[in-house]
């Protein structure tokens, strides 16, 4: 693949994962992002489907970024939680593709769901089959959904969709819903831990 | 170049005193335009004034104190923006204040003059927009004391501004705050020269106490790292001397920063900006609720903060960014990592400035 095939892709499955994501979302709620990275998913959602919301961020380029596309930010680590933040003041919390990247998951998870009744959560599967391959191989895995060399990933948690779904029943976390997709974007029934390398859920509270 | 404008009506200040008139002096930068809508307000700290920006043919060496930001091509460019710059009432860079004459008295009014607060400055400052057909500023804006004012624009006037940046500033000072200010006020006050606020008439400066202000006040707007980085234990003639002249060059620094300062500032405006500082707690009449009282607001916010800032620390600007959450307004929120302490605020930090530019250029004039 050349670099502009490269982006083009990234692109499209960016689209992808933007759209699945803005399905869950009803026009006009209001949705905060966590680890919303320059702003472009929250962009998308006012564009599409007229959400107000503001994003999260502790990288400085990502915070200039979201100012850059117009959206509202607040730089702050979230590894502290989420203090400051109302209850219930918010429809839908969203954290896509971030939860890995963090280590307080577990809090992170409480706290989205304290401040809004429903979260929205994206991770690459660990358990897909070729990185199961490439284990198998000796090396860790490098994929479209894992695209980091272990040396340089900010990625800080390495876990499944067995592993989330344990999770969640241990926190009280209901699952209302759960997509998974493999490399090539094509949604998978059969055994996603296996054949899933990006896993979307639609969470709410139990407790 | 400066221009002077005189307002006839009086104005009752929040302390319920009445000011028959005043003189404001301001300045401006670039072209209103035919809407009216390009218009930005600068508002100064302590010891800022209506010089923002720019030098005068007279005197070359008097550069505007945000110059850095404000220009064309800089982040508040003048091209696009039309850039107002005053000093506040009770200042003395040229508007009203207690070295001006009381017409009552004739005497110059010292310690005579009201007490004026944040809010009497933003009255003020209305009175000015008015002057300059203004009737709604594109953004208002400010650090530390100058980004209380933004603050107190959106909540006093919430129709007529639509932008506002409130940088390395607080919602109200902390007791911390106070107290430091508290010594500065004693240094002054104490000073013999003072005479209850009218060395005026003495034909006299309290220069000793307004010089110990100011040190006080600057330890307080540098880093401990800055510090240590530019002076560390530094000594001014190599050797230890054992006498209390300058043996540090902190020591030196502190006093030629006093000095400067207490050759071109009134020390009566010192005391009462300082008092304007502590007074400042707009979620005072709300219970101490700081999202109640920014109900009434509909500006958008740019708020930002420095690490290293200690005088008005990143908590204090996340105070206001979670009231204005609360009230689901549209808020950007920058921690930046500077090592200048409080004073990063007047720094040209590449980052600090690239936010900027990027918040002003999507603000539609």
């Amino acid at each position: 693949m050349t670099e502009h095939e490269r982006r083009v892709r990234a692109e499209q499955r960016e689209r992808f994962d933007f759209a699945v994501i803005a399905s869950w979302i009803p026009p006009g709620e209001r949705v905060l992002d966590l680890g919303c990275g320059d702003g472009r998913l929250l962009r998308y959602l006012s564009e599409t489907r007229d959400v107000s919301g503001y994003g999260v961020e502790i990288d400085h380029e990502s915070v200039l970024g979201c100012i850059r596309n117009g959206v509202d930010v607040i730089q702050m680590d979230i590894e502290c939680g989420l203090s400051g933040f109302e209850d219930n003041s918010f429809d839908h919390v969203v954290i896509s593709q971030a939860l890995q990247t963090m280590r307080a998951t577990e809090r992170i998870l409480t706290e989205m769901l304290r401040v809004a009744a429903e979260a929205v959560v994206s991770f690459p599967n660990f358990a897909y089959r070729t990185n199961r391959v490439a284990i198998a191989e000796g090396h860790m895995p490098v994929s479209e959904d894992l695209p980091y060399d272990w040396f340089d990933t900010p990625n800080v948690r390495f876990f499944t969709i067995f592993d989330f779904e344990d999770l969640c029943s241990r926190l009280g976390i209901e699952i209302r819903e759960r997509l998974a997709f493999d490399e090539t974007g094509r949604e998978v029934s059969h055994d996603p831990n296996l054949n899933g390398s990006l896993a979307f859920y639609r969470l709410g509270r139990k407790f | 170049m400066p221009q002077r404008v005189h307002f006839a009506q009086p104005l009752t200040l929040k302390s319920g005193a009445v000011l028959p008139g005043f003189e404001l002096t301001f300045e401006t930068y670039g072209t209103l335009n035919g809407e009216h809508s390009n218009a930005v307000l600068v508002c100064h700290a302590l010891s800022g004034s209506h010089h923002v920006a720019g030098q005068y043919a007279d005197d070359p060496e008097n550069i505007g104190w945000w110059d850095n930001l404000v220009g064309p091509g800089k982040p508040l460019d003048t091209r696009k923006f039309f850039v107002v710059g005053v000093n506040n009432l009770g200042g003395c860079h040229g508007s009203t204040g207690p070295l001006s004459v009381n017409p009552e008295t004739g005497k110059r009014y010292g310690a005579d003059f009201p007490m004026v607060t944040v809010e009497d400055w933003v009255a003020a400052q209305a009175r000015l927009a008015d002057h300059l057909g203004i009737h709604t500023w594109a953004a208002v804006i400010g650090g530390s004391l100058g980004g209380m004012q933004a603050l107190a624009w959106s909540l006093q006037f919430p129709d007529r501004i639509r932008h506002a940046m409130v940088i390395a500033s607080a919602p109200k000072l902390s007791a911390q705050n106070i107290a430091f200010n508290e010594v500065a006020r004693q240094a002054i006050i104490s000073d013999p020269d003072f005479h209850g606020g009218y060395y005026a008439d003495h034909g006299i400066i309290p220069t000793r106490g307004l010089r110990l202000a100011r040190m006080v006040g600057h330890i307080t707007y540098l880093s401990d790292s800055q510090m240590a980085e530019k002076f560390g234990r530094q000594l001014r003639h190599g050797e230890h001397k054992f006498s209390y002249d300058v043996d540090f060059e902190i020591e030196s620094y502190l006093r030629y920063q006093g000095n400067k300062f207490a050759g071109f500032f009134d020390a009566n405006t010192y005391l009462m900006m300082t008092k304007a500082l502590d007074y400042f707690d707009p979620a005072y009449e709300y219970d101490g609720s700081l999202a109640a009282a920014l109900a009434r607001a509909k500006a958008s916010f740019f708020v930002a903060s420095f690490s290293t800032d200690w005088r008005f620390a990143p908590v204090r600007s996340r105070e206001i960014v979670f009231a204005l959450l609360h009230n689901r307004l549209h808020v950007v929120y920058a921690e930046i990592d500077c090592d200048a302490g409080h004073d990063s605020f007047l720094l040209d930090d590449g980052h600090y400035h690239a936010l900027l530019a990027a918040y002003l250029e999507n603000i539609v004039v």
